[in-house]
Formats: structure tokens, sequence, C-alpha cells
């Protein structure tokens, strides 16, 4: 069992989000959290991540609860959330570079790698002129750069094209085969070769 | 995952978005300008009254002019989840904010520092003083970049930080302000001003050594 969370709960703006809430991730495997909009689904991710605490309860990182294995859960973590971390005045390229620098990412030919993207032909053009879609398979780019066994991703699908979806799949699909795990939401039903998709309902509450 | 090199990419990061937005670094520096130009023309032809109000209308302008850019410091990184992953995956923050406050510095600071003998100029300072605008300039600039980086970094995740991030941080301008402008008056007399250079100096050495522990505290709450 790699992330483990007992008894979470979480309060925002005086609503419960969800309370007493238990959850396992487990080496090899692909957790899509899934729930209506205002559910919590965001929330639950940076609680997990250790981006904002919990107003009860615990996460735990291999039996450890966050507060002793921080820094050793940050190193096999990678968390991509909502928003992009795309900066948009600087081209694909110059966006990964200053990532390898921050997250200790692998050394690879870039220019391979965002042509596999699809982004061929697009490496030096400032992010602001891409579409939508084409700034999120940037930040995807980081996934088959990194080294880390736990990703937790919010919303990875949104924006992509049939043909990104399939890529991504592809690589959750190889990173699981490898015993990484994968955290994600998302509102479309999720489809990964060779692997069950284990969904956790968040129920909305008043 | 090294402070220095998180330090390099980020700073190197940094530059190449002052190249690419100039307006960053000249419309603070043209304001500047412009508001030691209106004051001769405000004041009329007395250059003696000029002269004695000098070095406290330099100083209050370049507070201003650092102020002003200060706001978009961490705000671009916050807003597009840069700041969300690096905290995730525990980068160290204090490389990157050393770097910004770099970058700013260089951005804010730097250009008021090369135009000021100009400046010192239309306000009829001796060339004593004019030195000693310089090496206050020098001194104070970085301060001014720690402290506003420092308001930057609280005021964060505040709707409307701009007005709130003055409101933090000209209070702590107030002690530079008051050996700076001293130092340049007394230069100005051609007295030794070597005591307030090295208050100034102090300022900025404690200052170094806190402000970036702090910002880098401020952005993990901001973003938690």
């Amino acid at each position: 069992m790699l992330l483990s969370a007992r008894q979470l709960s979480c309060v925002r703006q005086d609503r419960v989000l969800f309370e007493q809430l238990d959850l396992q991730l487990h080496a090899g495997e692909v957790l899509q959290i899934a729930g209506k909009n205002g559910a919590g689904k965001s929330s639950l991710l940076r609680i997990l991540s250790g981006l904002s605490e919990p107003e009860d309860g615990e996460v735990c990182y291999q039996q450890l609860p966050l507060a002793q294995s921080a820094d050793d859960y940050a190193d096999n973590l990678c968390f991509i959330g909502h928003l992009a971390g795309v900066q948009p005045q600087l081209t694909a390229l110059e966006n990964l570079q200053f990532w390898r620098a921050c997250f200790a990412l692998k050394s690879a030919d870039d220019w391979a790698l965002l042509a596999t993207l699809g982004l061929a032909g697009l490496e030096d053009i400032p992010c602001q002129q891409l579409s939508a879609g084409q700034q999120r398979r940037v930040s995807l780019a980081r996934l088959w750069l990194t080294s880390a066994q736990i990703w937790i991703l919010d919303e990875p699908f949104t924006a992509l094209d049939q043909s990104a979806i399939a890529g991504l799949t592809a690589r959750i699909a190889a990173h699981c085969s490898q015993g990484g795990a994968v955290l994600l939401t998302s509102h479309q039903p999720v489809e990964i070769p060779g692997y069950a998709v284990r969904e956790f309902m968040l129920e909305y509450r008043w | 995952m090294s402070h220095v090199a998180v330090f390099r990419a980020t700073l190197k990061r940094e530059l190449k978005l002052l190249a690419r937005q100039k307006a960053d670094w000249v419309n603070p520096l043209l304001f500047f300008i412009i508001i030691l130009t209106l004051f001769p023309l405000g004041v009329g032809a007395k250059p003696n009254l000029l002269r004695e109000i000098a070095p406290g209308v330099i100083w209050i302008a370049a507070l201003l002019s650092v102020l002003l850019g200060a706001e978009r410091q961490f705000r671009q990184d916050y807003r597009d989840g840069v700041l969300e992953q690096l905290v995730a995956a525990r980068a160290p923050l204090l490389g990157y904010s050393l770097a910004k406050i770099a970058a700013g510095w260089i951005s804010s600071g730097l250009p008021l520092i090369l135009v000021s003998p100009l400046l010192a100029l239309f306000l009829g300072l001796s060339a004593e003083a004019l030195l000693a605008v310089v090496l206050t300039l020098l001194l104070g600039t970085p301060l001014l970049s720690l402290l506003s980086a420092l308001g930057a970094a609280l005021t964060l995740s505040a709707d409307k930080g701009g007005i709130l991030l003055a409101l933090v941080i000209l209070p702590l301008y107030i002690p530079l302000l008051i050996f700076a402008s001293a130092a340049v008056e007394q230069a100005g007399f051609g007295l030794n001003y070597q005591a307030q250079l090295a208050v100034l100096a102090a300022m900025l050495c404690v200052a170094s050594a806190l402000v970036p522990i702090a910002v880098q505290k401020a952005l993990k709450l901001n973003v938690g």
C-alpha cells in the first residue's frame, strides 16, 4: 500500500465536503475519484498531495504519516493540478528546462518528446499562443520525464483530443506496469488499456 | 534538486521573461524619471529649495517605483499553478525566492541606479551629493527589492493585493528612507556620511539573511 488516508474530513466555507473518508492507493493501480462539481475532488487531491491540511484525519505514505515522510513522499510524487503550471510567456522547451531543474526530471531529448506529444514545430513558440489542449500537452510532458512513483492528476484529460487521450492512457498503463500508481479525477469514464480503473465516488453533500 | 540548480534555472527563466516583457522594467524606470522631472516643474525656479528637498524626493521616487513592480513578482506563477507544483514537489523554494528577488532587483533597482546621476542634475545636486545618491541606491535598492518580495509573497492570495502590499511594505521602508536621505543631505554639506552608509549596509545584511526565509514560508502558506 503506497498511500492511504484515514478518517479524512475537509471543510470549505462552513460546508463539510467530506468526513471520515478512507482511501487506499496500491502500487500498479489507477484510482479515479469521481463526483459532481463541487463535491471536493480537487480539495481531496490537494490534501493527498500534502498541499493542504485536512480538518481531521491523516494521510500516510508507506504507512508513515506525512509529518514524518513528507520529504520522501515529495520525491516520489508528481502532482499536476487543474492549473497547468505552464508559464505562458515561455516556450515549451523553456518550461521543460525549468521543470528539469526544479523537479529533478530525467534528462531526455525534449524535441523528440514534444514531437511524440504532437507538438512538433511548436517547441519554440511562447505557450500563450498555443491552444488550451496544446498547453495541457506541454504540462503533461512532465509525466514522460518523471521517475516519481505516485502521480496525482487533477482532470488530466481536460481539453485533450482523442489522440492525446490515447497517448496519455498508454503512458499511464506503462507507468502502472512498472509498479507506479495513479490517482486522477475525471468526469468521463477512464479506460486504461490492460488495467481496471477503480472508481471512488465522492458524494456531493449539502 | 539543489538550491543552486533551482536558483540558476529560475534566474535564467526570469531574465528571459524580462527580455520578453520589457514593460516590467521600463515602466518603473519611466515612473521614476517622470516623478523626478515633475518636481523642478512643480517647485519652480528655486534651485536652493530643490537642492534641499532633493535627497528625500529621489528616495521617495525610488521607493514608489520599486513598489510599482512588486505586486507582479509572484502573481503569475501563483495563477498558473507553477508555485503549487513547486510546493507539492517540495522543490527548494529558497533558491527560487532568491532568484526572484535578484531578478526583481535587476528589473526595478538597477535601472534606477544607472539613471540617477542624470536625474540628480535636474535637482541641482553637487558632485559629492550625486556620489552619495549612487552609493545609497546601490545599498538601498536591494533592500527595497527584498522587502517588496516579502510583501508580494505575504499578499499573494489576497484579492486586490496591490494596495494591501503598499500598506504592509511602506512602513518597513521608513528606516531606509531616513538613513538614505540623511546620507545624501550630509554629502550635500560636504560632511562625512559613512555612518549612514554603514547602517544601510547593516540593514541590507540582516534583510538578505532573513527575508528569503520569510518569503519562502509565506509562499508555502499562500499555496497550501
